[in-house]
């Protein structure tokens, strides 16, 4: 077999200096009932060749050349070349967790550069190596908000992603935390102050808000945090469509920051890999979750990079630890590294306004169902006709249309979530404009 | 002697801050098809940030450059071996690589409609039913996105069974020879941790075992064979013990590697396990992730699984969001399938039969190391090992050397450290796992290695205890790191 | 000459005790900061914190591994040592001295005879080695 470098003369040498007849003979302390006793009922291995073409027969059966107007937490960006160029360098696709730091430096350092990128954008002090992704990260960061504050209640806003906060849901039961929601403005789509201002109280650890939310406005982040602030509870904020950081002023009312890097070179990949982060002030750094770079010298006093901050982590303080996580997504926060360097300081910016432009255009030519402004992401009403049917429309001219909404928000049943990116082309876009009519 | 290798270059290289310069560009966006829109104006002046401070200014030649030459100060896999214990660092095949970047599937959006979604579909049924076939299971969750997020939803199964029958209760046993995650996790899950302690022969006590298994206890969380690299000879009447309770085991799949077609844990009493794809099936570790941690179950605890569900409709697979006593989702989405790719892809070439001898030769190259480095090195626990095999520094120690020094030098002779000073249970533990895919020729190098610095240690300790030499970083400052943590570049 | 203050009270999980009136200041001894190696952080609880004799102080942090600190005794926090945030080296340098962790108004003084003189300290460590 191609990945097993041993021929059968060097295993017989290998088996007569550990003193054995066979290889079997090296299982034989396994108890006789624990033993299978037939072969695994799998196909034999096959070619190279063989699994490109059951690959390329399964990638057939999904949608190939449709454009597509899905967003709802996974965007369609381009992705620079040089991205798959970095990842694909065995240096960095075949090492691991970088605990031996003389030896790993590669990956600390752009770890390094990637938590200061991280904190350039979203304004906070200090942000992780990554997280699983977006939802999970919004649930770390819920449970962190709980062991700052010691207090047991989380209120979150209608207008977060809904799988954000069903995983949210998942993580908070056990631990005894009471989940709540807030409603969001039927006008405006942005969250409804009045009704989180009801539901506060002074047991409350953290206020949740999505900016640019569900529905792509950009979100009321500042009257939410007054309100939560007032009532001593933190103000997580988080976001899934990184690219919107290039353009929209981070928020200064934030006291964690947890979001989604997908749009950061990162393929859609039907769900994932993708990357999270959370991001924070100085202050709450050692109740933060995930692994930490830090800067130092080594003896021969040159800068060097090591993993830092570890006691709060898993492998040393176990069950205290601030959370389980050890894998996390090292090698996809390095493709966003890669991504944020292509872009840099007026690219990201430019290829926000883009965003903004086409999202606007197509906009301008259906009626957006919220008043609030939105970023590449909004809500329209499909009218008299079924989301469905217009969808149906627009498959067979090979376009994918907006996420018909009712599945998450019954009173939004009547309405789709649309995206436009950079990759939104003006032709596509009025042929979606003219299935709504 | 050191025979694997000899200095090469390895150049110099800024942070990118440090390298940026105003008006520097890498990137080049189409022209708008559409009329430019005023940020202020759509956005609100308010929400419209001046700049990005500090951000990247650099070319395209200077990026390249850059994380090449980053690359350059990384060991991996590709280089040689890299005998971390319980991390199974194998080969990772590029043809996975290549399968997981087909369009098709590279762009396919979590919520494109069902039916141009089916070769997705049919990629993760096709993944869940062969895990199910490898560790004798009768269903399988993708969702978790690695080790300890599939050991999460593990128990929260089990807690959710527990529930069902009336009372979750309280408290989860873990080894003392258990990896961090563990007891971590069962905290997370709302349990209390009660450690189990190993015997002389470094398997659980199984009389001491009996004596705490109450009506408190939730489940046992093994791993199997153990972080020694030992199989639970017991494991069958341990799992008799806590179901005779009404309690569950849980298996930690890490060690995964060293059973494949030999035994499986659906048949040894298991009730839940979780597997890293990104240990026994080959994806890629890329620096500390991505991975996978599917968790496969016994019928008993299939109702629970995370929504949403495959389900097959017709000729068609479908999503099933509608099952009551699920747990719940664990993270948006689906889970890592980029990763199932790549996992499949492995199956699919080692095959039933591969599979099998995979795990012969993976235990085949742990008992070589062994018995070629008995003789130098101390062995606490000399129980038969499987995969990997776990030494202790003892003999050094007495020359004042310790594991994390060994390991230090071993960088010299050009290899990966192995896992040092774990598990626990093992003081000054030296845990080497070389996987299946090391050849002779690198595991005798490997040896010689091991070999010649035990011969330092008798002759020059201070060698030793100084390692690395070699490299262009030497040992750094932790301390002086963790007590003025410095997490983020800042201009001068 | 023996580096444990005769005038201290100590406990097994390597607290010490210094009592002045009813105020107790209490550390870490030196034989636990050897142990723990160089200390990167030290936890300390808020002023006004109520603690039970034996429930969970603070924890002390070297790279790669965290001990709690134990109260000696019940109590009331009173003062911390500010100095430590920022210094956590003092407490390998001088953890008899100048490097204590917190000061404590002691709610039962009896709590007080449970705890180990120099001698017994020493011996009980001496014995664990």
């Amino acid at each position: 077999m191609r990945y097993l470098p041993k021929s059968d003369f060097e295993r017989c040498e290998m088996l007569e200096a550990c003193g054995v007849a066979s290889a079997e003979d090296l299982f034989s302390h396994l108890p006789e009932a624990v033993r299978l006793k037939r072969p695994l009922d799998l196909p034999p291995g096959v070619s190279e060749y063989e699994i490109v073409q059951y690959f390329r027969d399964r990638a057939a059966e999904n949608a190939n050349g449709y454009a597509s107007f899905l967003g709802a937490g996974v965007y369609s960006h381009f992705r620079p070349v040089l991205v798959d160029t970095v990842v694909a360098r065995g240096e960095f696709l075949t090492s691991y967790t970088p605990y031996q730091a003389e030896i790993s430096q590669g990956t600390l350092t752009a770890i390094f550069e990637f938590q200061t990128m991280i904190c350039q954008l979203t304004g906070m002090d200090v942000a992780n190596a990554s997280m699983y992704e977006g939802s999970t990260a919004m649930a770390e960061a819920a449970l962190m908000a709980v062991r700052v504050t010691r207090k047991g209640r989380v209120l979150v806003a209608r207008s977060v992603h809904p799988e954000y906060r069903e995983v949210l849901g998942v993580y908070a039961k056990p631990q005894r935390i009471l989940v709540e929601e807030f409603g969001y403005l039927a006008d405006a789509g942005a969250l409804d102050a009045e009704d989180l201002e009801s539901k506060m109280d002074d047991q409350t650890a953290a206020v949740i808000v999505q900016s640019p939310n569900f529905f792509g406005i950009v979100d009321r982040v500042k009257e939410a945090a007054e309100i939560a602030h007032r009532h001593g509870a933190l103000v997580i904020l988080v976001f899934t469509e990184a690219v919107s950081l290039g353009i929209l002023e981070p928020s200064a009312d934030a006291d964690i920051v947890a979001g989604e890097l997908q749009s950061f070179a990162i393929s859609p990949s039907y769900g994932g890999p993708y990357a999270g982060i959370i991001a924070t002030r100085d202050k709450y750094v050692r109740q933060m979750p995930g692994r930490l770079v830090g800067q130092t010298t080594d003896t021969r006093g040159n800068r060097a990079f090591c993993l830092t901050l570890a006691t709060r982590e898993q492998h040393i303080r176990r069950e205290k630890a601030t959370s389980n996580i050890c894998t996390n997504q090292a090698l996809i926060a390095l493709m966003a590294t890669v991504f944020m360097t292509v872009y840099g300081r007026r690219g990201l910016r430019e290829l926000a306004g883009q965003n903004l432009a086409k999202a606007h255009y197509l906009a301008s030519r259906l009626k957006p169902r919220f008043c609030g402004k939105f970023f590449n992401e909004f809500v329209t009403s499909t009218g008299d006709k079924a989301a469905e049917a217009i969808n149906k429309a627009l498959l067979k001219k090979k376009i994918i249309g907006g996420l018909p909404l009712g599945r998450f928000y019954p009173e939004l049943a009547d309405s789709v979530l649309l995206c436009a990116t950079e990759m939104s082309e003006r032709a596509d876009m009025d042929a979606v404009a003219e299935a709504f009519q | 002697m050191i025979t694997k290798v000899r200095p090469h270059l390895s150049p110099n290289e800024r942070l990118l801050f440090e390298r940026s310069s105003p008006g520097k560009v890498a990137y080049q966006l189409p022209k708008l098809d559409v009329p430019a829109v005023d940020p202020g104006r759509v956005l609100g002046s308010e929400n419209v940030r001046a700049d990005i401070e500090g951000f990247p200014e650099v070319s395209e030649v200077e990026t390249i450059r850059h994380f090449t030459r980053l690359s350059l100060w990384n060991y991996a896999i590709d280089h040689g071996m890299y005998p971390l214990g319980s991390c199974s660092m194998k080969y990772n095949p590029r043809v996975n690589e290549l399968v997981a970047r087909i369009d098709g599937l590279a762009w396919a959006h979590p919520y494109q409609p069902e039916r141009l979604a089916q070769g997705s579909m049919e990629v993760m049924a096709r993944l869940e039913a062969a895990l199910a076939e490898i560790t004798g299971m009768d269903a399988v969750t993708l969702q978790p996105a690695a080790g300890a997020h599939g050991e999460l939803t593990g128990i929260l199964l089990i807690r959710a069974l527990l529930e069902k029958r009336g009372n979750p209760r309280k408290k989860i046993l873990i080894p003392d020879s258990a990896h961090g995650t563990n007891p971590a996790t069962a905290v997370l899950a709302g349990y209390t941790v009660e450690p189990v302690r190993s015997t002389s022969a470094g398997m659980l006590d199984v009389a001491a075992l009996e004596g705490i298994v109450d009506p408190d206890v939730a489940a046992l969380m093994i791993t199997n064979p153990n972080t020694l690299g030992v199989f639970e000879e017991n494991i069958v009447c341990v799992a008799e013990i806590l179901h005779a309770k009404g309690a569950l085991v849980y298996m930690d799949g890490a060690n995964m590697n060293a059973l494949m077609g030999i035994a499986r844990p659906g048949d040894f009493g298991v009730d839940a396990l979780h597997l890293n794809l990104h240990k026994t099936f080959s994806t890629p570790h890329g620096g500390g992730g991505p991975g996978a941690g599917p968790v496969a179950v016994k019928k008993a605890l299939e109702p629970f699984l995370p929504v949403p569900r495959l389900r097959r409709a017709g000729k068609k697979w479908a999503w099933d969001y509608q099952r009551k006593h699920s747990i719940g989702r664990v993270r948006a989405f689906y889970g890592n399938f980029g990763v199932f790719v790549r996992a499949l892809a492995y199956i699919l070439a080692h095959g039933g039969p591969g599979l099998r001898n995979v795990t012969l030769d993976a235990v085949l190259n742990a008992n070589y190391i062994r018995k070629k480095l008995e003789a130098y090195f101390d062995l606490p626990y000399p129980a038969p090992n499987m995969h990997e095999v776990v030494f202790s520094d003892e003999r050094q120690a007495e020359k004042g050397v310790r594991t994390g020094d060994l390991a230090k030098r071993l960088i010299d002779y050009g290899f990966h450290p192995y896992t040092v000073s774990f598990p626990l249970i093992v003081p000054g533990a030296l845990m080497i796992e070389p996987t299946e895919t090391e050849s002779k020729h690198e595991l005798d190098q490997f040896i010689d290695a091991m070999i010649a610095i035990a011969g330092e240690v008798e002759r020059d300790p201070e060698t030793v205890r100084a390692a690395p030499h070699g490299t262009r970083t030497s040992r750094a400052d932790e301390v002086t790191a963790a007590r003025k943590p410095v997490l983020r570049w800042k201009s001068a | 000459m023996s580096i444990y203050p005769k005038n201290f009270r100590y406990t097994r999980e390597h607290e010490w005790v210094r009592v002045d009136g009813n105020t107790v200041t209490i550390g870490i001894t030196d034989h636990a900061q050897q142990e723990l190696g160089d200390i990167v952080f030290v936890d300390l609880p808020k002023t006004g914190t109520r603690v039970e004799q034996g429930g969970t102080l603070g924890s002390v942090e070297s790279v790669k591994a965290v001990s709690d600190v134990y109260a000696p005794v019940s109590g009331e926090v009173i003062e911390i040592n500010q100095a430590l945030a920022t210094a956590p080296e003092k407490l390998n340098a001088d953890p008899h001295g100048e490097a204590w962790l917190v000061k404590m108004r002691l709610s039962a003084t009896k709590e007080l005879e449970r705890l180990l003189s120099a001698a017994d300290y020493q011996a009980y460590i001496g014995a664990e080695k």
